[in-house]
């Protein structure tokens, strides 16, 4: 049962007062783009052990979508961060780097 | 025989006499017994019987790691199979059965498994039971349940009358175990000003300390745990919990607590078990360490058990076992019980201590008291098939000839102590083989660790391996300080000091004697409750089974309800021994939670009866309570599905309801629709991309019906949408989808388009809505008065605000029927009297309150489609006829792109049509229209299937929607449909004759509506 | 007006707390980005102070609750709500605001007794501890299966608000776990 510090109210939120959303910073694809950056953007997910960048929605709380850094093996969070953004904040890029020093995202 | 002592007993009052039954036999015992310690002083010593092979069992612990001693407890309301005697606290009237026999305990036909048990041997049902196939259904699967499943599930009819409860719990320190360990590290951490829980699945504080004796500061153990107690319940920030047992840890410090609130006083008032759901930031397990059996020859003859049992029965419970009692043993701790029973003036005619030299101080004081020890010696076997008559010994070094027969009626065992590592392996502690004690032990360097990354459970005492008492209290008081320091409080050991008797090193023992023959083999048990035994686990390693996990599941090692806790070790010692590879290398199987079992009434907790789930009421619910409706569940809604008249059956009330309704008048609850406002100056450009349609377009006081699509293209949910004003629209949604749309605009709000200016609220639940439906609705309406609702002020498609009968009420002319309609939306709060309102003016045309049924027997009579009938997460617009809700002057919305894919585009997807039966029958819901041929499987092709299918009593036959190759041109064409019963073998299947038409059966032109 | 009926309006259980359905409440969504300008004019117009995150600001029957980052609920009479919306209107104009009625969406409940916090925990997930809790907090949690939100109005006192589909359900449960007999004695009272 994870906790996770909702970065939108402030709140420390139990999972059952989250949903979950996936993985995060999927970059849309729409009318023009290729069959595989449809395929990409649709099917393909990394699921990797170890870090993972996802959603989150404080639905039972502030309702505000955030992201969270997290390990998937040792569930250790390395932060939650607004979902207005492309990138988790250098501040949680250097406590990932802490643990996985050769982490890219994306990679 | 076992018996009550003239004195003794500090946990029982014998002032205090319990009347209780076992078998249907009346015994008394004394308050504070267990129910095994008030059986065992009435000379019950066989308890049940085994799973596989129906052998006698008796009790072989005292506590929580007790296989054997499994009864019913209760009856009718509140039975309950496999219940442990000793951890059941006796109470007056308490009513106990045992199990896993027939006809009688003493005497079980079943027990004829036992003769048979070389004929089942490891893997038996596997191996046996496989082919041919057809015999599973009528020989195997019947024998298999009469003799499978442990104890008798209570009856299906009968409802547990006990209340249960959960309880969420934060704390900063959580410490688990209320012994001396988990009593010292409460005070150290409360002192350091950490906010302490403490919690113990027993009745008492303590743990075995005070049996166990020595000193702590000076003082006897057990008056030192008083003191303690005394003092931290005057601690503000130290809480403390007796009957709360730590079931399982997880993720972040998530602790489940399991408290037996009011078992030992049933009927009283209150919840009977209360689940703690805890969550903390760090957790201290002082869960002690568990006596493991030695493994020889009838070992599981009832009168054979763990010797700390038998001296916590003396102490605490003033009973004993046997009157002569012969303790075997590897370790220095099984001589306090010899010296316990010697002292208690019962016979201890031998200690068979297996090292070759014995053992140290402890060794020294039996002598003294007069007991004969012989080291290096052990059991060949035990005498005795219900209880124990003697043991015949043996050379430890040796293959098991007798050396000697000593008659006894009771054996103390004791092949030494594993620490109880459960908590700690539960979420991700690992564990470190410390050979000089032959345990696993807690592995500091690889303790559990939490969301900041640093670890958040540690042991304390002998659940870390440190046993001895002033080891115990000095690993205590480390684990406190570096939890609190953990805390942020600042904290020094200064553990208090404790004296015992200090102990010889134990020689590790996983069969006795070592060599043991096969006959020996068969009969020494490592799992009493499963009937595993040396020799299965050997057969496993020699047909392969290297790894642990997978010589569990093989010969069911450890997963009983017991879950191992006195079997894993000796198990995978045995196993370690035949594969040849050393224990840590064979590893241990995976500890999971709980601790013990837990009941599903705490599970559960208050969701039971009517707060089983949440049942959503519309604010005219008690209304059509009250009138009798028929329910369909629609998410968490209940809605009317009819409102039968007395004596009326439901589809004639439906065929009514739906007259009425296309001859005068008809009203329908439509409040659960889902209602979203969409507002701000982006608002018509974030609804161009959430619908398929142009919504930005929409006039101010128009209503269009939209599609909404997810990114895969699929269709999601329909609705209409209504332009309010220029800057805000109203999104109706399907009654099931409100939550789940609302989520999802949110969702594209906040995550991708979040520069766009757009507010939105979900106001589904801030109106009532009822929908008006008939020839009459106007005349209706203009009755009530307050608007102008005719053709000309209010056209079809349109909506107009304002005052009807004196309540506020927006009125949208939409129609979902056919016929003429209007859908009405008044504050909530005033939606129970606007439906009386509209009741009672409508008796001139006799108005009829119509249900879901009638609802969707009219959409399909228009060829309506129905979201999650016609879609089903796999349909797109495209393939319902739908294409004219798609925009084609958009250059995006959500879904688009994906329905350009190929599947999608490809020109044989199954397409919405109309079907006929060709007698008029109605096609079952579901039923597919075969194709010729069969597909790689083997099974039928199929060219389509029934969405939706109806009797349509306005037509006077039966009328479906469904989804056909190639469908919409091949109009007028006959399919055979699967009828409802069909037996997908045969080859011949009974098909149902159907004709394609149009969707459309009713009105095609739409005159009706438009009136 | 004798039409309103509100959900379960004037249920009561008396048990560990009282529990009772408050009549029909007066309550509208603010939903706004928040800027010294939208502070001082709501401010200005209601005569309360701006909520800081998750607190209530109150005065006499009006209220002002934060809800989420852009989104604040305002309490006061139920027919007082017209009117009001009409000043923000005033106040507001052309601004990007959503200010609606929601009077009639959910439904409010008092709770009052010495064991409040025993009971919340028994169906709250969110911390209720006398240290993580204060009155004039807002939290937003689950109340067993539904959503809730629950005003913190004093040591021994919350308002609690639901969706009014689930009021039923609501006051189900809390009548459940207020019954006598399941004391818990947790929080200390
Ligand atoms: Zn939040």
């Amino acid at each position: 049962m994870l906790t996770l510090p909702c970065p939108c109210c402030g709140a420390d939120a139990a999972e059952i007062e989250l949903v979950p959303g996936g993985e995060a910073h999927l970059k849309r694809e729409g009318p023009g783009a290729s069959d595989e950056a449809v395929e990409r953007y649709l099917f393909e997910r990394e699921n990797p052990k170890g870090v993972v960048l996802e959603r989150w929605r404080h639905a039972y709380g502030c309702g505000k979508w955030f992201l969270a850094a997290r390990d998937s093996v040792t569930m250790e969070v390395y932060g939650t961060y607004p979902a207005q953004t492309h990138e988790p904040p250098q501040e949680i890029r250097d406590r990932i780097a802490r643990r996985h020093p050769d982490w890219a995202q994306g990679a | 025989m076992s018996t009550r002592l003239a004195k003794g007993g500090r946990l029982t009052d014998r002032s205090k006499q319990i009347g209780f039954t076992f078998n249907g036999k009346r015994f008394t015992g004394f308050a504070g017994d267990t129910l095994a310690s008030a059986l065992l002083a009435n000379d019950q010593m066989l308890l049940g019987r085994s799973f596989k092979y129906h052998r006698p069992r008796g009790v072989v612990a005292s506590g929580a790691e007790e296989p054997n001693a499994l009864v019913g407890l209760g009856q009718g309301a509140r039975f309950e199979p496999d219940q442990r005697a000793t951890t059941t606290e006796l109470f007056d009237g308490l009513v106990a059965d045992s199990q896993n026999h027939w006809p009688s305990l003493e005497f079980d036909v079943g027990e004829v498994n036992a003769k048979l048990a070389r004929f089942l041997p490891a893997g038996f049902y596997y191996k046996t039971f496989l082919w041919p196939r057809a015999f599973w259904k009528h020989l195997y699967e019947p024998v298999i349940r009469r003799s499978a499943g442990l104890g008798k599930a209570p009856h299906p009819e009968v409802r547990d009358i006990d209340r249960y409860e959960h309880f969420h719990a934060h704390v900063d320190l959580l410490i688990v175990g209320g012994g001396v360990a988990g009593l010292q590290a409460a005070k150290a951490a409360g002192a350091a000003g950490a906010q302490v829980l403490l919690i113990e699945q027993g009745a008492h504080w303590g743990g075995r300390a005070p049996v166990d004796g020595g000193t702590i500061d000076g003082m006897a153990a057990a008056d030192w745990v008083a003191r303690t107690v005394a003092e931290l319940e005057t601690m503000e920030n130290v809480r403390l919990r007796l009957r709360c047992m730590g079931a399982g840890v997880y993720d972040h410090g998530y602790v489940l607590g399991y408290e037996r609130v009011t078992d030992h006083k049933p009927g009283a008032h209150g919840p009977r078990h209360r689940l703690w759901r805890i969550r903390c930031k760090q957790i201290v397990a002082a869960t002690g360490a568990i006596e493991r059996p030695l493994s020889f020859a009838g070992n599981d003859v009832p009168g054979v058990m763990l010797a700390s049992a038998l001296r916590d029965y003396v102490v605490n419970y003033g009973v004993s076992a046997g009157d002569r009692t012969v303790v075997v043993t590897n370790n220095d701790d099984a001589y306090r019980t010899a010296i316990v029973l010697k002292k208690a003036g019962l016979a201890v005619p031998v200690i068979l201590d297996a090292r070759p030299l014995g053992g140290g101080a402890l060794m020294e004081e039996a002598r003294a008291l007069g007991i004969r020890v012989e080291p290096g010696r052990g059991i060949a076997k035990v005498l005795g098939g219900k209880r124990v008559t003697g043991v015949a010994t043996c050379l430890q070094a040796g293959e098991g000839s007798v050396l000697e027969e000593i008659p006894c009626d009771a054996v103390a065992m004791s092949g030494g102590w594993s620490p109880v590592v459960h908590l700690w392996s539960h979420c991700g502690g690992k564990l470190a083989w410390d050979a000089e004690n032959a345990v696993f032990r807690p592995d500091p360097t690889r303790a559990p660790t939490g969301a900041d990354g640093a670890p958040f459970l540690g042991t304390a005492g002998a659940a870390s391996g440190a046993f001895h008492l002033s080891d115990t209290l000095a690993d205590a008081e480390k684990a406190a300080v570096a939890a609190a320091e953990a805390l942020g409080h600042a904290a020094t050991a200064a553990p208090p000091q404790a004296e015992a008797a200090s102990e010889a090193a134990l020689l590790p023992v996983w069969l006795m004697p070592q060599g043991a023959r096969a006959e020996l083999r068969m009969k020494a048990f490592l799992d009493y409750q499963n009937d595993v035994k040396v020799s299965d686990v050997q057969l496993a390693a020699r047909e392969g089974y290297e790894s642990v996990e997978h010589t569990k599941r093989y010969t069911t090692l450890g997963m009983a309800t017991d879950q191992g806790k006195l079997s894993n070790i000796n198990g995978l010692a045995v196993l370690s021994d035949a594969l040849g590879t050393p224990v840590p290398q064979v590893g241990t199987t995976t500890f999971r939670p709980p601790y013990t079992p837990i009941s599903f009434g705490a599970i559960a907790g208050e969701a039971r009866g009517e707060i089983f789930q949440p049942l959503r009421r519309t604010p005219m619910q008690d209304l059509h309570e009250s009138n009798h409706a028929a329910w369909e569940p629609v998410g968490q809604w209940r809605r009317p599905y009819c409102y039968p008249h007395p004596g009326e059956a439901k589809r004639d009330a439906v065929n009514r309801e739906i007259n009425a309704t296309r001859q005068s008048l008809g009203i329908l609850d439509a409040s659960t629709l889902g209602k979203i406002l969409v507002k701000g100056p982006d608002a018509g450009r974030f609804l161009d991309m959430m619908y398929t349609n142009m919504m930005s377009t929409l006039p101010v006081g128009k209503c269009r019906y939209g599609l909404m699509c997810n990114e895969n293209g699929f269709l999601m949910d329909d609705g209409v949408v209504v332009r309010l004003s220029e800057d805000s629209w109203l999104c109706h949604t399907t009654s099931g989808g409100a939550d789940h749309v609302h989520a999802h605009m949110e969702d594209w709000l906040q995550c991708e388009w979040w520069d766009w200016k757009v507010f939105t609220a979900n106001l589904t639940e801030q109106y009532a809505q009822i929908a008006v439906v008939g020839p009459n609705a106007r005349n209706l309406l203009e009755t009530l008065g307050g608007m102008d609702v005719s053709k000309e002020a209010l056209p079809f498609m349109t909506w107009a605000e304002g005052a009807l009968a004196g309540t506020p009420a927006r009125v949208y002319r939409i129609s979902f029927s056919g016929e003429l309609s209007y859908e009405i939306a008044v504050p909530a709060n005033r939606g129970r009297a606007f439906w009386g309102k509209l009741l009672e003016a409508g008796r001139a045309w006799d108005i009829t309150p119509y249900g879901t049924e009638a609802l969707h027997v009219m959409r399909a009579e228009k060829g309506f489609i129905m979201i999650g009938d016609e879609s089903d997460g796999t349909v797109i617009p495209q393939d319902l006829g739908l294409s004219w809700a798609i925009s084609k002057k958009k250059a995006d919305f959500l879904g688009k792109r994906a329905q350009e894919r190929t599947d999608m585009a490809r020109d044989d997807r199954w397409q919405l049509v109309g079907l006929e039966t060709l007698d008029g029958s109605v096609l079952p819901d579901g039923a597919y229209a075969i194709a010729p041929g069969r597909n790689a499987n083997g099974q039928r092709n199929t060219q389509g299937r029934v969405t939706s299918t109806y009797y349509s009593p306005t037509l006077k036959k039966g009328i479906a929607m469904g989804l056909v190759r190639h469908g919409p041109d091949r109009m007028g064409e006959v399919l055979g449909f699967t009828a409802e019963e069909q037996d997908h073998t045969d080859d011949k299947p009974t098909l149902v004759e159907a004709r394609i038409v149009s969707p459309v059966f009713y009105d095609p032109e739409g005159e009706k509506q438009n009136v | 007006m004798s039409d309103v009926m509100a959900p379960l309006d004037g249920a009561r259980f008396d048990g560990l707390v009282t529990v009772e359905a408050l009549p029909a409440q007066g309550q509208i969504t603010l939903r706004c980005e928040v800027s010294d300008d939208y502070r001082a004019k709501l401010s200005g117009l209601l005569g309360l102070a701006f909520p800081e995150p998750r607190k209530a600001v109150s005065d006499g029957d009006r209220a002002l609750l934060w809800m989420s980052p852009d989104e604040l609920l305002l309490l006061l009479p139920y027919d007082e709500v017209p009117e009001m919306l009409a000043r923000l209107e005033e106040t507001f104009p052309n601004w990007i605001l959503l200010a609606v009625d929601v009077s009639d969406a959910r439904a409010h409940f008092r709770l009052s007794g010495a064991p409040l916090r025993d009971v919340l925990s028994k169906l709250v997930p969110a911390d209720m501890a006398p240290g993580a809790f204060v009155p004039g907090d807002v939290k937003r949690s689950k109340l067993a299966q539904v959503a809730a939100g629950i005003w913190l109005r004093g040591p021994e006192e919350a308002q609690l608000f639901c969706f009014r589909s689930v009021a039923d359900y609501a006051f189900r449960v809390l009548a459940t776990a207020a019954e006598p007999g399941g004391e818990v004695g947790f929080h200390g009272t």
